[in-house]
């Protein structure tokens, strides 16, 4: 028995059934890892059909918009090779012009009517709506050349070579128009990409106001919340359940329910201004507004988003043991001293996982800013949802919701880098 | 120290002092009271310091004491406050005179009689009044709508996300963080992004794919139960794998070992073991589905407004202490939740001796 086993040293190790041992391990580690994914895959699937191609679509829109080829498809394709440095168009591209413009006219299909067009090139040239829908409304009794003259008979805007350019870049189907748009950015008349006038910028001032307003609700919650949950991990469990009470009611109550108490404490009528009337702080007549504007957005905010920093806060201070603050304070260290080198560089990992999440949420808030931020304390969330609600330029949304996606995505891939995914808790 | 010792302290005089102060200063009681609450609370707090400690130690602390109380009433005070204010009388935000002086008169149960009355043909009419009320009030339709979401999201939500929540906590799982990342994104993504994806997906896209909805997602409860189901996943999947991460492996080993096939150690030694968490995460879900609004606001109809939805326009077109009354109530239902989801979680500690008890 034991002469075989040293002769078959070099004879690779044999399972049961006659294969190596090797193989037969690989298969099983093969399988095991097999069946583990295949129970992620119906969930998977389900966030694929459900949010993933719903986003992807929502990003493939912010490039391709094919109103124009829509309409003038065949015009579209003969103003491809055009060149704007030569004047305007030839008469025969113009005749294809013209043609298409009385057939959409005619045309009532969704998507396939001049108003689309009409809509697509006054986003690029404001004003030029009329243009359009006069255009249309005559070109179906030109009916023979030249119909160059024709067209500027009927409004001699059409002798301008940088609305055929602009014409030319309207019927693309990709399109980067949007994003220069939702950077405040646009085609001048000669093609190249300007920043627009000061009076018209209003998308990146509010994605800096954005930035700016979540570093702020975050920093608010971060001061807020480390003495909390200092205090919460050091007292006894008991007193410190008790006491967690108060931080996951506000995390368990609904969001509107706490905007709506925020109206009733910070409105001008409110509780906070009662009681300032009332220990006479504030005269009457000089009560504080502190809703409907960035005040109202910040408080209301920083209440709703404080749980998500306590909680990761407190996770990481209760793993600290209460000795470490004794040690350094029996070996002559001052409590300022024994504090910032001993204590706060181990709550590092969850002021990294707080900040990060509040962050995260807050950049992208709607409800909150929509009910108490008025018309200065609004985000870039509240202007995607206008573009997609009321302006119905969905395209311009699209691409609006692309640049917070992706300043998001950033910032998730960050927390995932530093803090791990998997180490998110709830209470 | 006990109560009545700190009661008889130098410290316990001066406070009462500085309390009165407050009074004649201010002329108001229930100033005081604040007063008394914000610095009392930290006074009797105060009892396990070391001997060594200092003066100054002293100070810090109550200073500490003091701002902590602070940020609790902080925390709390907006929650609290809006259950007295649902009972005016007045059709308004505030506390009136007579609120203050505590005169009857001044309270009422209107605004919650409001929420089954507001809507309905005929409030005060005697025939069919049931049926009318539950088909034709405002805050009863919203309520069954986002009841009836919430059930229903949270069943598919749950059932998927432990499913994969089990495979995701397996030691030889591949592409652990990615898919991770991926399962816990419908958190992080912008609310308004997801809205905006499933409002062009379901709406158009989705036009005449899935048969008996030939017109798309869009205004259907059926993309509602999607949107919220989708939403309500993350919540599941962290409060499952939490539960999971403490599990103890040889548990299973230990059931295969004495004979049990698959099947039965997952219904006698898994199933017993998850589930504290899973109903942790379905409570979760169920709260998301139940706050949800802005996947509400860009996918449904007047038909499937929730009570979110309906507070949202509420607030937004005509204030009435009606929102108070329902917020009074919502703020009940998450008491009970956090509760519940309380109990669960000492109890799964419990299970897996992770706490004495």
């Amino acid at each position: 028995m034991t002469d075989a086993t040293i002769s078959n040293a070099d004879a690779p190790l044999l399972a049961a059934d006659g294969t190596p041992l090797k193989e037969k391990l690989a298969l099983t580690t093969r399988r095991m890892k097999m069946r583990a994914f295949l129970l992620t895959v119906p969930l998977v699937l389900f966030l694929i059909l459900s949010f993933v191609l719903p986003i992807g679509q929502m990003l493939y829109r912010s490039f391709h918009n094919p109103a124009g080829s829509n309409v003038m498809p065949n015009f579209a394709k003969a103003i491809k090779g055009w060149d704007a440095e030569q004047g305007t168009p030839g008469d025969d591209i113009i005749k294809i012009f013209v043609t298409d413009m009385a057939a959409a006219r005619k045309n009532r299909e969704v998507g396939k009517t001049i108003g689309n067009l009409a809509t697509r090139v006054n986003y690029e040239i404001p004003g030029s709506r009329s243009l359009f829908t006069k255009t249309a409304r005559r070109a179906g009794k030109i009916t023979e050349g030249p119909y160059f003259d024709a067209l500027v008979k009927i409004d001699k805007r059409w002798d301008n070579p940088n609305l055929w350019r602009t014409l030319q870049r309207v019927t693309e189907d990709y399109t980067l128009s949007f994003y220069l748009a939702a950077t405040d950015r646009k085609y001048d008349e000669t093609g190249s990409i300007v920043l627009a006038d000061e009076l018209y910028r209003i998308y990146l001032p509010i994605l800096w106001k954005t930035i700016w307003m979540s570093a702020l609700i975050t920093a608010l919650c971060f001061i807020i919340a480390y003495p909390v949950s200092y205090l919460l991990s050091t007292l006894p469990l008991r007193t410190s359940n008790l006491l967690m009470i108060l931080v996951l009611l506000p995390f368990w109550t609904s969001l509107l329910v706490r905007t709506s108490a925020w109206i009733a404490m910070l409105q001008k009528s409110g509780i906070i201004n009662n009681v300032l009337v009332y220990l006479q702080i504030i005269a009457d007549e000089s009560r504080i507004q502190m809703i409907y504007n960035i005040t109202g957005t910040v408080i209301a905010m920083v209440h709703i988003l404080l749980p998500f920093m306590i909680l990761p806060l407190y996770s990481v201070m209760k793993t600290i043991p209460p000795s470490f603050m004794r040690a350094a304070r029996s070996m002559g260290a001052s409590n300022t001293y024994a504090f910032t080198k001993v204590y706060f560089p181990q709550t590092i990992p969850g002021i990294a996982a707080g900040t990060l999440l509040v962050f995260i949420l807050a950049i992208g808030y709607y409800i909150t800013p929509a009910l108490v931020g008025g018309s200065d304390g609004l985000l870039i969330s509240n202007l995607i949802a206008d573009h997609i609600k009321k302006t119905l330029n969905w395209s311009l949304g699209a691409a609006l919701g692309t640049i917070l996606l992706v300043v998001v995505m950033v910032f998730y891939w960050i927390y995932n880098k530093l803090v791990g995914v998997d180490n998110l808790k709830f209470g | 120290m006990t109560f009545t010792e700190k009661c008889k302290t130098r410290g316990f005089y001066t406070l009462i002092g500085a309390a009165l102060l407050f009074l004649v200063y201010t002329q108001s009681f229930v100033g005081m009271v604040g007063f008394l609450i914000i610095f009392g609370i930290p006074y009797f707090a105060m009892h396990d310091l070391p001997l060594y400690a200092t003066t100054k130690d002293k100070i810090g602390k109550y200073i500490f004491l003091a701002v902590c109380t602070m940020i609790f009433i902080f925390l709390i005070t907006p929650i609290l406050i809006i259950i007295p204010l649902s009972f005016n009388a007045e059709p308004y935000f505030t506390f009136t005179e007579g609120m203050m002086s505590l005169d009857p008169e001044a309270y009422s149960t209107r605004w919650y009689e409001d929420i089954w009355r507001f809507g309905m043909t005929a409030p005060d009419g005697t025939e069919n009044w049931w049926g009318d009320m539950w088909n034709n009030a405002t805050w009863i339709r919203a309520m069954r709508n986002s009841f009836f979401l919430a059930i229903v999201s949270t069943i598919l939500a749950t059932g998927f996300g432990t499913l994969a929540a089990l495979g995701l906590s397996r030691p030889e799982m591949p592409f652990r963080s990615a898919i991770t990342s991926l399962l816990i994104s419908p958190m992080i993504v912008p609310l308004v992004i997801t809205a905006t994806g499933m409002f062009f997906f379901y709406g158009g896209t989705m036009q005449g794919i899935i048969p008996g909805y030939e017109k798309g997602l869009a205004n259907t409860y059926l993309g509602l139960t999607l949107a919220h189901a989708t939403l309500g996943v993350p919540f599941v999947i962290i409060t499952v794998t939490a539960t999971l991460s403490g599990f103890d492996r040889s548990l299973i080993r230990a059931s295969e070992g004495l004979g049990a096939n698959g099947w039965t150690t997952f219904t006698k030694v898994i199933m017993p073991l998850i589930t504290p968490g899973m109903i942790s995460g379905a409570l979760f879900a169920f709260i998301t589905s139940l706050d949800e609004v802005v996947a509400v606001i860009f996918l449904a109809n007047v038909d499937q407004r929730t009570i979110p939805r309906q507070m949202f326009s509420g607030l937004r077109e005509q204030i009435s202490p009606t929102i108070l009354a329902v917020a009074t109530i919502l703020v009940l239902m998450s008491i009970l939740l956090l509760t519940t989801v309380e109990l669960l979680r000492r109890r799964s500690e419990r299970l897996r001796g992770l706490s004495p008890g």
